[in-house]
C-alpha cells in the first residue's frame, strides 16, 4: 500500500520508511515561525527550558506582522521583546516594517518554504506553505519554543482527505472562490485533524498565487494542512528564489485516503461567505446587493500580487462608492513595490482607495480599519467570525478580490460581471 | 490533585479562539490581562461570573480558529478547571496539553451535561461524574506519549527531561530526540 504526500513527508523528517494515520512521531523541523502576538510568549517558554542557544539561527523565521507598525506601547513593547531576542540568538530570518510582509506571504516569497519540508508555524495559517508541496501546519507558542531549542516536534500523522477539482471555471473564478466553495462543503470541522489534499485540472492550471490563497484556508475546515503536489507552476515559482536545496515529495496513486471529492466547478459562480463562518459559503447571486461600509483587500489569503491586479483590473477608472471604505494592503513590501512599478497603487488612490503598509491589521481587528457596531464588511480576508474585524455587532463577508473590488465600486455586494471595465 | 469538582458553564459547537479571548486584547500575554476577558465575546458575562474551579462543557470542535496559545492561558487564569468537549480542534488540543490545561473529550458528557450541574472529574480514570453519582461518562484516553507530556506539567519541563544537559548546542546532524520519538 502507498502512502500519501502528508505521510510520505513526515516519515522523511522522522526519519521512518513508513506510517500511518495515527502514528505518533517526532519530526525534524526544517522551518520554525513566529508572529508579534505569539512570539514573545514562545520566547518566555524557550528561556524556561534552559539553554543559551536556539537549534538553528537559520531555520528560525521572526516576522512582526499582526499589530505592526505598532499600534500601541504595548504592541511596540511585544515587537521589542522579540527583536531583542533575534538579536541576541543572532535569527537570521528577522523582519521589520520597510523589509517585512504578512508572514506567509513573505516566507514563500523570500523561497524560505520549500517541497518536502516540515514547517510549523506559531500562527494557524502556516498551512499556506502546503501550496510549495511542504508539510506545514499552525501550533502554539510553547511548540514552537521546543523547536527552537531541539529542532523537532511532535505530530500526529494525519489521514488524507483528497479535493479533487474539475471542469473549466469561468475567468472570474481565483483561487479564493475554489477554497471558499470547498469549505462550505466541508464545514468548519469537516477536516478536522486531516491533511487536506487539492489536486485536478483546475489546480493544474491555477497560478502560485491562487495555489497559495488555497492552502491558507485549509485550517479553515479544521485541516492540519492543505497540500498540493508540486509540478511545472512550483518549479518555476521557485526558480533562483528557493534558498534551501530541497527534494519534491509526491504521494503515491494507491495510497489510502479518508474521503476523496470530485468537484465540477464548470458552473461555479464567485462565492461569498456570510458572517459568522467561513463554512458559510453562498453564490454571489444570492447576497448580492448587501450595502457595505467597508472592503478590505489584503491579508495573508489575499494580499499577493495577482490579487491586487484583479482588483487594479475592476477599479481602473472608476471611484469607490461614496459610503464605502476600500482599504487595500499589499502583503508584503515586495508586492508594494511591485503594484508601484505597475501603476497598481495609482490606480487604486485614483478609486479613492486607502493603501497601507503590509499588516495583518484589519484581518483579525487588529487595527488600520477597525468596524462600528452595526457596520458591514466585505474582506478578501480568512474569518468572518464574530468581532473578528472589531464590534461583536459588526458583520463580515468573505470573498476574493474580483468580488471585492466589484462591490466597492458598487457600494454594495455585487458579481466582477457587473462592473464595466476600463482599458 | 487530579480530583476536581466545580460548577459547569456550557457553550456551543465550533467556539472560536476569537470568542475564547478577542485578538483586541493580544497586545499583551499577561495570563491575568486575558483572564479578564476570557470568552467575552460569546458570553460578556463570563470573565465576571466564572469562579476558580468551574468546568466548561462544550459542543464540537472547541477552539477552532486560531493558533493563539493565549486561549487556553485566558482559561485557565480565569481559574477554569477543565474543558470537556465533544472534541477539540487540533491547534487548542495542543496548546492545552502543551501547557497543562485539562481537557477531556466526551461526547456523552458533552450532551448531556446542563449549565450548573455540578461535577466531579478524576482526571487521572478519565471519569466524568454528575448528579451525585448518577451520570458517569469516561473519556476518549490519551495516548501514552501526551499522557508523559501531561505528567511532567507541560510540553516544556518534557523537553528539559530530553535535552541531555544545559547549554548544549543541538544540531542537524548530532541532535537530542524526544521521547517517543526516532531513534
Amino acid at each position: 500500500m502507498g502512502q500519501t504526500m502528508a505521510e510520505k513527508i513526515l516519515a522523511r523528517a522522522a526519519g521512518k520508511e513508513h506510517l500511518s494515520p495515527g502514528d505518533l512521531i517526532s519530526a525534524r523541523i526544517d522551518m520554525a515561525l513566529g508572529n508579534d502576538i505569539t512570539a514573545p510568549v514562545a520566547i518566555r517558554e524557550f528561556r524556561k527550558i534552559g539553554i543559551d542557544k536556539v537549534f538553528d539561527r537559520e531555520r528560525i523565521a521572526l516576522i512582526p506582522d499582526h499589530f505592526t507598525p505598532n499600534k500601541d506601547i504595548q504592541s511596540a513593547e511585544q515587537v521589542g521583546e522579540m527583536r531583542r531576542f533575534a538579536h541576541e540568538q543572532g535569527i537570521v530570518h528577522f523582519y521589520e516594517i520597510g523589509r517585512m510582509g504578512i508572514e506567509h506571504a513573505l516566507l514563500p516569497e523570500l523561497g524560505l518554504a520549500l517541497p518536502g519540508e516540515v514547517i510549523i508555524g506559531a500562527d494557524s495559517h502556516t498551512c499556506t506553505y502546503g501550496a510549495l508541496g511542504a508539510f506545514a501546519t499552525g501550533v502554539g507558542s510553547t511548540d514552537l519554543a521546543a523547536v527552537m531549542a531541539t529542532g523537532e516536534l511532535w505530530f500526529k500523522v494525519p489521514p488524507t482527505i483528497r479535493l479533487i477539482f474539475e471542469g473549466r471555471p469561468s475567468p472570474w473564478i481565483g483561487g479564493k472562490d475554489l477554497i471558499l466553495f470547498a469549505i462550505g462543503r466541508l464545514g468548519v470541522d469537516g477536516a478536522r485533524y486531516a491533511a487536506l489534499e487539492f489536486s485536478g485540472p483546475v489546480i493544474d492550471g491555477l497560478p502560485m498565487d491562487g495555489r497559495l490563497t488555497i492552502s491558507n484556508m485549509a485550517i479553515e475546515a479544521g485541516a492540519k494542512a492543505g497540500l498540493i503536489a508540486p509540478d511545472k507552476i512550483t518549479e518555476k515559482y521557485l526558480q533562483g528564489r528557493a534558498r534551501r536545496p530541497y527534494e519534491v515529495v509526491l504521494g503515491d496513486a494507491d495510497a489510502a485516503v479518508l474521503e476523496e471529492h470530485v468537484w465540477d466547478v464548470s458552473n461555479l459562480e464567485p462565492q461569498v461567505a456570510l458572517p459568522s463562518s467561513p463554512a458559510n459559503a453562498r453564490p454571489v447571486s444570492e447576497v448580492a446587493g448587501t450595502r457595505l461600509d467597508q472592503v478590505v483587500i489584503g491579508s495573508c489569503t489575499n494580499g499577493r500580487i495577482d490579487d491586487l491586479r484583479m482588483a487594479a483590473r475592476l477599479l481602473k477608472g472608476k471611484k469607490v462608492h461614496p459610503h464605502v471604505r476600500l482599504i487595500i494592503i499589499p502583503a508584503t513590501q515586495a508586492i508594494y513595490l511591485q503594484a508601484l512599478k505597475e501603476g497598481l497603487l495609482e490606480t487604486f488612490a485614483n478609486a479613492e482607495a486607502a493603501v497601507s503598509t503590509p499588516t495583518c491589521g484589519p484581518c483579525l481587528g487588529g487595527h488600520m480599519g477597525i468596524l462600528a457596531s452595526g457596520e458591514v464588511a466585505l474582506a478578501t480576508t480568512n474569518r468572518n467570525f464574530v468581532g473578528r474585524m472589531g464590534h461583536t455587532e459588526s458583520r463580515v463577508y468573505l470573498a476574493g478580490p474580483a468580488v471585492a473590488a466589484a462591490s466597492a465600486v458598487a457600494g454594495h455586494i455585487c458579481s466582477p460581471q457587473e462592473i464595466k471595465e476600463v482599458d | 490533585m487530579s480530583l476536581l469538582r466545580g460548577k459547569v458553564w456550557t457553550f456551543g459547537d465550533d467556539i472560536d479562539t476569537d470568542a475564547i479571548i478577542p485578538a483586541r486584547y493580544l497586545n499583551t500575554s499577561d495570563p491575568a490581562e486575558l483572564a479578564k476577558h476570557c470568552m467575552e465575546d460569546a458570553d460578556p458575562e463570563f470573565p465576571q461570573k466564572v469562579s476558580p474551579g468551574d468546568i466548561i462543557v462544550a459542543g464540537k470542535n472547541f477552539g477552532c480558529g486560531s493558533s493563539r496559545e493565549h486561549a487556553p492561558l485566558a482559561l485557565k487564569a480565569a481559574g477554569v478547571a477543565c474543558i470537556v468537549a465533544e472534541n477539540f480542534a487540533r491547534i487548542f488540543y495542543r496548546n492545552a496539553i502543551n501547557i497543562g490545561l485539562p481537557i477531556l473529550e466526551s461526547p456523552a458528557a458533552s450532551a448531556a451535561l446542563r449549565e450548573d450541574d455540578q461535577v466531579e472529574i478524576d482526571l487521572a480514570k478519565g471519569e466524568i461524574t454528575a448528579s451525585a453519582g448518577k451520570q458517569k461518562f469516561l473519556s476518549v484516553p490519551f495516548p501514552p506519549f501526551m499522557q508523559e507530556i501531561m505528567a511532567a506539567g507541560g510540553l516544556i519541563n518534557f523537553v528539559k527531561t530530553v535535552i541531555p544537559q544545559q547549554n548544549q548546542v543541538v544540531t542537524r546532524t548530532k541532535r537530542g530526540g524526544m521521547p517517543g520519538s526516532r531513534q
